[in-house]
């Protein structure tokens, strides 16, 4: 059936994309200056347990073999779940273990500023759409386009500050899970979850409000009018279904994104979520970690990507009857 | 939902469940709406236009009025406007419109909805695009029904199907759960058909039913909404660019030419009486069968005159082959010779100059109206007089 | 509708009237103005009379506010002058965001442009090669980019490279975000502008496909760049400041986001520090997406009429 082929299709060039992704990064390690192995383990060779353990890590990670001997040995051990390590002089922390515990509070961030957002930017995108050309329309969009303006973390720095120590009213810091505590879990994620979303809202108010403006125009709301139904009715159960496919795209490929792209926001609130993972990776010079790391988000935004594109299919029955044919 | 507009105080149930209308008592009137001197404006960068420029007309209840007209000539904006069915902004709207002896013309937008729909509806041009694509079939004919006339899920749907079975569409209980795209192009006009007559209208407004319609399916539309008509007892204004969609299916014919009313007639007075020289091109151009559907009526040389200006004295001036001197500077009031036939023209087919100055000048002396004689009757109309050159 | 008055009436007003006017408006002038202005001093600064950006006048000037000791805007943390650390700083942060978005410009918009011209497989190798880019979030790349050709060192004290290095290494990572994106846009645009008439003519008439596109198509498809290119040059200010916040952007010169880092412990007692420097940002972000929206609106709709 011409679906199962569409679909098939669509997740080869998925598995090509992810794969040539992960070439990228583990490409990224050739370029380091020097030997890999210092900058893994920065101690200098003073002992014997120091070599003895280069040696064991540059064993361990095919450092003396050609590159892509290295590249299908990581893969290998990648698709059987080992995403590489944080390496010491004494131990190795796996990746995983990390990754384990930071995704899910990034996720919890970036799903939660997504809400906050489309719960703010709806309403006011279909009134400012409504109402097209008023004061209120004006005045909304102006507020819109300083808020685009502010990067996230001045906004961040500055609620850190005035909300949090100035007044008090909710904590700067730290995360505390929600099956530990749901209330402090809420006081906590207040502050980074408003931050991340200010700039959404102002996207989102944008986008809802240009294709609602458009669907304004189509003869159907006309019809929907002439039947004598209220305004209020029009506008929500008429006009807006068809004018929120992009805000819904562009939210679920923001989830995506933000998971590392909220790193920032991660790093002033002190969240241990993946962008604070990855700037430790980063700053101790972990390449191999960080390698695993960016894998794992790229496939995750990859992923995320085809299922908005479904859902897509799902929302807007024309399309579904069009693929289908 | 109970409304002041019904005398009794109650909605009747106008042929909600499929059954026809109840014929209403004899001596109630029969007049549905009273068109005067409406005029509507759009304000737009380049000035205010005049799409509709001083008509004046009545329907009754069981009759049909058809308005003819060119693109441009404001005969959409014309239904639009009885209705009140414009945008919010940047439009102003002068004249009176009384359906069932309520002003409509600055009633409030609370009062007006509650007329669309349940006492008068609108069949638009392209069902392609008038149906929410997104929407099934049976949520966009049960909506005006619940709504309006607080039916629960139910109820509507099976009154939905009795609908759709009325209007001709085979299997209605599938088609209630199908989006308008997985419908043909007649069969998704039914379905607007239905949706229009969904609460009972008593006054529906057909704006080019059939023009985005294949040809063979044309005919089959325009036959169900004359048999809907009579069974329910409705006045219905069709709009139209095509003579001959009117041709036998109208009591009446009022011809439109930039914003105004040109001329107006009962039906096969118009065909065989025709006065002024713009029906009378119209009628030489009617396309034949084999022309396309959306062909302009390509007799008329020139084009229609701009809203925003038009032509000072007789619009058609420019254009009609018939014109002299006066047309271009006094501009011809809507009179009538016999009783019932308007037009607005100092040089008129099959009638002399003479006569038309002798009816200007009478009515212009305050003699006022001409009326009809029976129930049967038909439109009265006022010639304009003066102009207030547009305030 | 039936008429073209008609349609007039439904499109809604601002629309017409954007469409009608040539000029730009107040805010577009003001914009304008803001960018000259911080364009200007940014590139005259060595020859401005201000005081050094590097010199300490002392302790008095110290965490000051506007004002203090004859020093228009305060002085910082360690009692720099902030008014001339704020041009000085434009003039590295601007540096950095326009070499990254003219990296973007060139090699993405050359990219897209052959990839939206020539199709069949090069269109192939192209945009899968952009998807893949585009599949590491922006800034998780950049800063993958920075840390490898870029190290910050943690232990021994002092920077192990240079700061011309790291200049060139950040214009070369935002640059590299940027390409994708151009290359995109560009495709997009080279894809649609290339099916029309005036190019097949080209065609037809035996001129080299570089010509072509050099000629035809580029100028046509050049405005929708240079609004998404306007708009990445906000991005890439934002993005140098989130890099100096991650501790991994310029240390040696000022730029708006180091001088936003470095006052982040006194925001209490010295909030100007930030302040400053974020408002620096906020007027010239503001600025060019104005800017570019404009030149969208107005390009878009030219080829609506066409």
């Amino acid at each position: 059936m011409n679906l199962a082929r569409e679909l098939g299709k669509r997740v080869l060039g998925l598995v090509v994309v992810v794969l040539l992704v992960t070439l990228f990064t583990s490409f990224l390690l050739t370029l380091v200056p020097g030997d890999p192995v210092d900058t893994l383990i920065p101690v200098p060779d003073e002992n014997e347990i120091v070599l003895e353990r280069k040696a064991e890590v540059r064993e361990r990670l095919n450092l003396d073999e050609p590159f892509p001997v290295r590249y299908a040995a990581w893969l290998g051990d990648f698709v059987t779940g080992d995403l590489g390590s944080f390496y010491a002089v004494t131990d190795e922390v796996p990746v995983w273990d990390r990754v384990s515990d930071a995704l899910p509070v990034s996720l919890q961030l970036v799903v939660y500023s997504q809400i906050l957002a489309l719960a703010v930017a709806v309403p006011f995108g279909v009134l400012t759409a409504y109402r097209a050309g008023s004061r209120f329309d004006r005045a909304t969009n102006g507020t819109a386009f300083g808020m685009l303006a502010l990067p996230n973390f001045v906004l961040a720095l500055l609620l850190a500050y005035y909300v949090g120590v100035w007044l008090g009213w909710l904590p700067v810091d730290g995360y505390v899970p929600f099956s530990e505590d749901p209330v402090e879990h809420i006081r906590h994620m207040i502050l980074p979850t408003f931050t991340l979303a200010a700039a959404q809202i102002a996207v989102y108010m944008r986008l809802l409000r240009s294709d609602m403006v458009a669907t304004l125009l189509e003869d159907f709301i006309q019809m929907a009018r002439s039947k004598g139904i209220s305004d209020r009715r029009v506008l929500w159960r008429h006009a807006l279904r068809p004018s929120s496919l992009t805000i819904l795209t562009v939210a679920g490929l923001n989830v995506g994104a933000l998971i590392g792209g909220a790193v920032v926001v991660e790093r002033i609130f002190r969240l241990p979520g993946m962008g604070t993972e990855l700037v430790t990776a980063i700053l101790s010079r972990q390449y191999v970690a960080l390698q695993g790391m960016v894998a794992i988000i790229a496939i995750f935004y990859v992923v995320l990507n085809f299922l908005v594109d479904i859902l897509y299919t799902v929302l807007d029955p024309r399309i579904r009857h069009a693929r289908a044919r | 939902m109970s409304t002041p507009f019904t005398p009794d105080g109650e909605r009747p149930n106008n042929g909600v469940s499929g059954l026809p209308a109840p014929r209403p008592n004899p001596t109630q009137s029969r007049r549905l709406i009273e068109v005067t001197d409406l005029r509507t404006r759009f304000k737009t960068a380049r000035g205010m236009v005049r799409a509709v420029d001083g008509v004046s007309l009545t329907l009754d209840r069981g009759r049909t009025l058809g308005i003819v007209g060119e693109s441009g000539s404001g005969k959409t904006v014309l239904s639009r406007s009885i209705m009140g069915l414009l945008p919010k902004r940047n439009v102003v709207r002068d004249g009176t419109v009384v359906y069932n002896g309520v002003e409509l013309v600055g009633a409030s937008d609370a009062e007006v909805r509650d007329l669309w729909g349940a006492e008068m509806a609108m069949i638009f041009q392209d069902p392609m695009t008038s149906l929410n694509p997104v929407l099934k079939i049976g949520k966009q004919i049960t909506e005006g029904m619940r709504f309006h006339l607080g039916m629960d899920r139910a109820t509507a749907e099976k009154n939905a199907l009795s609908l759709l079975r009325e209007v001709g569409i085979p299997e209605p209980e599938r088609r209630l759960k199908q989006y308008p795209h997985e419908l043909s192009g007649g069969m998704r006009q039914r379905v607007m058909i239905a949706v229009a007559l969904a609460c009972g209208p008593k006054l529906l407004f057909a704006d080019e039913p059939t023009t985005a319609l294949d040809v063979t399916v044309q005919a089959q539309i325009l036959n169900l909404l004359q048999k809907q008509q009579r069974e329910r007892d409705m006045g219905m204004v069709l709009v139209t660019h095509d003579l001959g969609v009117v041709a036998g299916r109208t009591d009446e014919i009022a011809v439109m030419y930039a914003g105004q009313i040109v001329e107006k007639a009962a039906t096969a007075t118009l065909f065989r009486h025709v006065r002024h020289p713009y029906t009378e091109a119209l009628l030489r151009s009617i396309p034949s069968m084999d022309a396309p559907s959306h062909s302009r009526l390509q007799a008329i040389p020139g084009r229609p005159p701009d809203l925003v200006a038009p032509p000072p004295a007789c619009r058609f001036a420019p254009r009609c082959p018939y014109a002299q001197e006066k047309c271009h500077v006094v501009e011809p009031p809507l009179v009538e010779l016999e009783p019932g036939h308007a037009f607005r023209c100092w040089f008129p087919v099959g009638a002399t100059a003479e006569a038309v100055e002798a009816a200007a000048a009478a009515q212009a002396a305050g003699a006022g109206a001409a009326t009809g004689g029976d129930g049967a009757a038909v439109a009265v109309t006022e010639g304009t007089t003066t102009d207030e050159g547009g305030t | 509708m039936e008429t073209i008055e008609a349609d007039l009436v439904t499109t809604p007003p601002e629309q017409v009237e954007v469409a009608a006017t040539r000029k730009l408006g107040p805010i577009g002038w003001l914009s304008v103005g803001w960018l000259v202005l911080i364009t200007g001093s940014a590139l005259l600064a060595p020859i401005l009379p201000i005081a050094d950006p590097d010199e300490s006048f002392g302790s008095e000037i110290a965490r000051k506010g506007p004002g203090a000791g004859g020093h228009l805007l305060g002085g910082d943390t360690i009692g720099r002058d902030m008014l001339s650390r704020v041009i000085f700083g434009a003039r590295t942060s601007l540096l950095i965001a326009v070499g990254a978005v003219l990296l973007g410009l060139v090699v993405g918009g050359l990219l897209g442009l052959v990839a939206g011209y020539v199709r069949r497989k090069v269109d192939t190798v192209l945009t899968t090669v952009f998807n893949v880019f585009l599949s590491i979030p922006a800034l998780v790349l950049a800063l993958s980019l920075v840390a490898v050709l870029a190290p910050t060192d943690t232990g021994d004290g002092g920077d192990p490279v240079s700061n011309t290095r790291r200049v060139v290494v950040l214009i070369l990572a935002l640059g590299v975000v940027t390409v994708p994106i151009l290359g995109r846009i560009t495709r997009a645009s080279t894809l649609s502008w290339s099916e029309r008439e005036f190019v097949k003519a080209s065609e037809v008439s035996g001129a080299k496909p570089a010509r072509i596109m050099f000629r035809e198509v580029l100028p046509n498809v050049f405005p929708a760049m240079m609004s998404i290119a306007l708009l990445g040059i906000a991005v890439a200010i934002v993005a140098e400041g989130s890099l100096a916040l991650l501790g991994v952007g310029i240390t040696e010169v000022p730029t708006w986001g180091n001088m936003i880092e470095g006052g982040r412990r006194d925001l209490r007692d010295a909030p100007h520090i930030v302040f400053i420097p974020s408002a620096a940002i906020f007027f010239t972000v503001m600025a060019l997406n104005y800017l570019g929206d404009v030149i969208r609106a107005r390009f878009d709709v030219r080829e609506a009429v066409l």
